[in-house]
């Protein structure tokens, strides 16, 4: 969305309005930001709220196979287990999407034909983005083209750290533009932007250039989603909207391995920007491994026995 | 006798008048009155000014105003002052020792050993006003991400009843470390033996110490001291020239706003002081901030 | 606040621990009945159920008990310091073994929640143990002079806030210095500290070094006032502590307080929001307000006022009250009929006087004593609830222009305990960190405390220091030139 429809007026008219309003946003304290985050993680979730958080974890999931040795099958499989998350019991919600590179749309779209599962394609030269505009821009028009819904990019972090805000900004706005109808979410690296500070003002970057969900990571860093950094842009979506009326959605991906990270970040969601964003349409889970310990939580809570990694597909 | 004595004797000489040191200032008593000062065998030295109770609340006023910029100079400022004291005392040496051995009772020999000490005491002190804090403050290792430190600071207006004997090295060992980490005092001198106190605040006065950082009242002891421990303005008190009576009594009303007390205590001024009377003036103030978790999840900064 | 994720009931399990239908007071390693016979009632304040029965101690329990700790005092102070420390370290060690029995309890005798217990209160224990276990063979390199000297009895008596934190900060620092102990916990909340004597026992603690004296205000009185008591110890409120200075007044006693606080959490506009909002709950809402060092007046840059208060409503509103023993409750019980009683006729005077009450949408269990969480904004210094201490989760909201009269504001009081700042600007934390006259400053943090961290207070929150090394000076004699204290 153009940032004069905002509340927040010209903040991205120029350069230096820009790095003005980023700059300005509240210091973010580490220690205080960690500390709350580990403190909502010591909620109890049991039972009832446990199956609720199972059920909507799944289905939140952007189911994920980013690999240089992806294939059709390997697709294929993945769209399948998307739409069909446990063949033993099918009251299992269906995930959210599953997510493939740009050239593996086609046959991802296909395998999830009529489930209501999404495609969601990683474009804009992931994960580095180091390539020119037009390349990352022809990336996203073919991801689109061949059916994404959603487009994963990501942000030039060489230009933000270097402090060349408009340019970041100036590259969402494009790739929004190319993705059309697709929903649109901006990776930062959080790993690698290094600082809350500035996750903050990534944040607020990529929302003001008209991100419809904004996401930690490519999970090809050595640090991907933390409770932390998801914290902190969950209190930028809530900050967001409360300025200009604009929902924006979360997506922490990498590293959320089992149920009870995931119950974690949806306290997380709960308790920082609220219920509204309990839907898989504002919040996502980007992983692959999570899914069949989601799986195995979900069978135990309905049989009471603790299952096993054979009673659920490896797909 | 020589002929300079001889005439020295004939002169009539000039008496002082001596007056209370407050703010900065040399007021009488508000009172008007005066007591009686002799010497060890009963001579009339001087008439000294019988503080009132409102002289002792001026002076809080006084010790008050002065508190800020004192305790907010630096420890270094602090120290070169206590040392201009000593610089001033060394060159009125014989004043003193003339006054100590009339208040004391002794030899002239005795006397001046005293009052070197007192110099001297003067300087150790000075010495010790940029040393106390690494000394009784630093660094607490907590379990956490946070940066912690203790520091010692003055703890406001002190009230100092000064020891009866000792009138000038008890003094000095009793003011000398309250002002040294950043107090304002009010003291209140020896009773029977208040020339060399009153005398003190002439050398204060001309040694760079801010107006009302030291005040000195002399009178009845008892008298000056209830409302002084009873103020709520005062923050402590250091009862060393109290008797066991008095210092019970003075006790009972500090905790009307929980002073710092000090009791009466046995104390070789001789010696060379510990650092108690240094702490017993000092609060300790400890400050978090986190560090931030230093890499442990990736953005920690 | 309902939302599609409501947390189900998830309680800590009662069964972890056993509390017997009635106990003794400890006097010299023995559970005895009080010598008047008579007997008390502990209940759990978010049930008001009865716990327990305990043996009110009265004049002549005390004096048997300082007997006993005289005479323990002999063979105690003479051990060598390794020795000392290694029964504190096997103390220190039981307390880990047995700290979740000893949370549960906490929080069924107090009605703080679990939460609290097991992450803050437990922990914080165990680690004041161990830290002094390690210097009462130490002492000589303390900075007192070399050999210093125990002082011989200590009479401590401890509130029922935090009641075995309040334990350990004085019976820790006590044994390592080579005293021995007679301790009276509050009427309210014995039960951890008649578990303690347990503990002792099982440490092989030899007799009569640690006494424990369940009663009320007058055994604490006698046990203060009992001429052969060396050192008194005391937290709690501001008009006892006054009680015990006029009482020791005279005597050789030394004396350390640890009193009331009315402390100011000031933010600046350039403070990290988000965390200055947590720092705030956490420094008036934890353990429901009852905190000596709670940050109870709110000083808000009047420029980020409306902002910071509607984060801070839309923060509390997420508080979940409750059932203490629930591991996802954030707010219990108070402590006590009284207490609640207290806090609730301060707020009433806040709201006669002109302050804004706000509370969220809570509610509140039929039985117990329950206070929900409140706020008063248009607070000015003169308000009642803004000068004196509530003890409850009532936070009083004042604004200020510049630093200087956030400064001023936070001073303006008859406490000097805590303070906080919540400022990104370095040199404006340090400088407004040097001003304030309290013991413990939090600067972008609250209410954080650690057995290495020396605490207390200025003015009339009390003197003497409990942690770190400062905190062994209040039960040690110094060999000093200036002679015998």
């Amino acid at each position: 969305m153009p940032t004069s429809a905002h509340a927040l007026g010209d903040v991205t008219a120029s350069d230096s309005t820009l790095r003005r309003f980023l700059h300005g946003l509240p210091g973010v304290d580490a220690v205080g930001l960690e500390a709350r985050a580990a403190s909502l993680g010591t909620r109890s979730i049991k039972t009832t709220a446990k199956a609720y958080a199972i059920d909507l974890a799944i289905s939140m999931v952007d189911l994920t196979t980013l690999e240089g040795a992806d294939t059709p099958g390997k697709v294929r499989a993945l769209g399948a287990k998307a739409v069909l998350p446990d063949p033993t019991d099918r009251t299992t919600p269906t995930t959210a999407a599953v997510c493939v590179y740009p050239d593996m749309v086609a046959v991802a779209k296909e395998a999830v034909a009529g489930s209501g599962v999404k495609v969601a394609s990683v474009a804009t030269a992931f994960p580095a983005g180091r390539a020119a505009l037009a390349v990352k821009l022809a990336d996203v028009r073919d991801a689109v083209a061949a059916g994404a819904d959603e487009i994963d990019m990501v942000i030039d972090r060489g230009a933000f750290l270097a402090g060349d805000y408009m340019k970041v900004y100036d590259e969402i706005v494009a790739v929004k533009e190319a993705s059309g109808a697709a929903r649109l979410k901006v990776i930062f690296e959080t790993g690698e932007l290094s600082t809350y500070d500035n996750i903050r003002r990534a944040s607020w970057l990529g929302m003001l250039a008209g991100a419809d969900f904004i996401k930690t990571s490519t999970g090809k860093v050595a640090v991907n989603a933390t409770p932390a950094n998801t914290l902190l842009m969950l209190e930028a979506v809530r900050d967001f909207r409360a300025q200009t009326g604009v929902q924006v959605g979360v997506k922490p991906a990498g590293g959320i391995r089992t149920t009870k990270d995931a119950v974690k970040f949806l306290v997380l969601v709960n308790e920082t920007a609220g219920e509204d964003w309990l839907d898989n349409h504002w919040f996502r889970f980007g992983a692959s491994s999570l899914l069949n310990d989601l799986l195995m939580q979900r069978q135990k809570l309905a049989t009471g026995r603790y299952s096993g990694p054979d009673y659920v597909t490896v797909d | 006798m020589s002929a300079a004595e001889k005439s020295e004797q004939q002169r009539l000489s000039v008496f002082k008048t001596y007056k209370l040191y407050v703010g900065g200032k040399f007021p009488r008593s508000e009172s008007g009155r005066v007591y009686e000062v002799s010497d060890s065998k009963g001579k009339w030295l001087a008439n000294a000014p019988q503080s009132s109770r409102k002289d002792a609340r001026d002076a809080v006023v006084a010790a008050r105003k002065a508190f800020g910029g004192w305790s907010g100079a630096t420890a270094y400022n602090r120290g070169q002052v206590l040392y201009r004291v000593a610089e001033m005392l060394e060159g009125r040496k014989e004043q003193f020792v003339r006054e100590v051995a009339d208040a004391e009772g002794l030899s002239k020999a005795k006397a001046a050993a005293v009052v070197d000490a007192a110099i001297d005491r003067w300087v150790w002190y000075a010495g010790w006003t940029d040393k106390i804090a690494q000394v009784v403050g630093g660094g607490n290792p907590v379990a956490g991400p946070y940066f912690n430190l203790s520091s010692p600071e003055p703890t406001g207006v002190v009230t100092v009843l000064a020891p009866q004997e000792s009138s000038f090295l008890g003094l000095v060992s009793v003011i000398a470390p309250v002002i040294a980490t950043g107090n304002t005092v009010i003291v209140i001198a020896s009773e029977k033996s208040p020339l060399p106190a009153l005398s003190l605040g002439e050398v204060l006065a001309t040694s760079d110490v801010p107006g009302g950082v030291v005040n000195i009242l002399s009178g009845r002891t008892a008298e000056i001291a209830a409302p002084l421990a009873a103020h709520q303005d005062v923050n402590a008190i250091d009862l060393a020239g109290a008797d066991e009576v008095l210092a019970k009594e003075l006790e009972i009303a500090a905790a009307d706003n929980l002073k710092r007390v000090v009791r009466p205590q046995a104390v070789d001024y001789a010696r060379t002081p510990g650092t108690e009377r240094l702490t017993a003036f000092l609060e300790t103030k400890t400050v978090w901030h986190p560090t931030g978790s230093l890499g442990a999840g990736g953005s920690s900064y | 606040m309902a939302s599609a994720f409501e947390y189900a009931p998830a309680p800590e399990s009662r069964s972890v621990v056993d509390i017997a239908p009635s106990y003794g007071l400890f006097i010299d390693g023995e559970f005895t009945e009080a010598a008047e016979g008579k007997v008390f009632k502990t209940v759990s304040p978010s049930t008001e159920e009865v716990l327990s029965e305990i043996a009110q101690a009265g004049e002549a329990d005390v004096d048997r008990a300082v007997k006993a700790a005289r005479k323990a005092f002999v063979k105690w102070s003479a051990l060598p310091g390794s020795e000392r420390a290694k029964y504190l370290f096997r103390i220190a060690r039981i307390i880990q073994e047995r700290s979740r029995e000893l949370a549960v309890l906490e929080t069924l005798d107090n009605g703080k929640p679990i939460k609290e217990t097991r992450d803050a209160d437990l922990p914080l224990v165990a680690a004041h143990f161990f830290y002094y276990a390690g210097w009462a063979d130490k002492l000589d390199h303390a900075g007192f002079g070399a050999n210093p000297r125990p002082l011989g009895v200590a009479g401590q008596v401890i509130p029922w806030n935090f009641p075995l934190l309040m334990l350990a900060w004085k019976i820790a620092p006590a044994l390592a210095t080579g005293n021995t102990v007679v301790l009276k916990p509050a009427e309210t909340t014995p039960l951890t500290a008649l578990f303690f004597a347990d503990i002792c026992r099982q440490a092989g603690l030899p007799k009569g070094v640690v006494n424990i004296l369940p009663g009320y205000g007058d055994a604490g009185a006698a046990l203060v006032a009992h001429p052969d008591v060396d050192k008194v110890a005391f937290t709690g409120s501001t008009a006892v502590g006054k009680e015990i200075a006029r009482t020791v007044a005279g005597s050789h006693k030394k004396v350390t307080l640890e009193l009331g606080g009315k402390g100011a959490n000031i933010v600046f506009d350039d403070a990290p929001i988000d965390q200055a909002v947590e720092g705030i709950v956490n420094g008036i809402f934890f353990n429901q307000g009852q905190v000596c060092c709670a940050g109870s007046r709110l000083l808000v840059q009047e420029s980020i006022h409306d902002e910071l208060l509607d984060s801070l409503k839309r923060r509390l509103s997420t508080l979940r009250l409750g059932d203490p023993l629930d591991k996802n409750t954030d707010i219990g019980a108070i402590n006590s009929e009284e207490q609640l009683s207290r806090i609730t006729s301060l707020v009433d005077q806040g709201e006669a006087e002109g302050a804004e009450r706000w509370s969220p949408a809570c509610e509140l269990p039929s039985a117990g004593y329950w206070f929900a969480p409140t706020l008063f904004t248009n607070v000015t210094q003169a308000h009642t609830v803004a000068r004196d201490e509530i003890f409850g989760p009532v936070l009083s909201v004042l604004t200020f222009r510049t630093p200087d009269e956030a400064v001023a504001k936070a001073n303006n009081s008859a406490y000097g305990l805590s303070a906080g700042v919540w400022s990104e600007k370095g040199s404006r934390i340090l400088a407004v960190a040097n001003k304030l006259r309290a013991g413990v400053v939090w600067s972008n943090t609250f209410n954080k405390f650690d057995p290495t961290s020396p605490f207390g207070g200025y003015k009339e929150s009390g003197f003497g220091r409990e942690g770190g090394r400062h905190g062994l000076e209040a039960y040690l004699a110094p060999s000093s030139p200036e002679g015998e204290r």
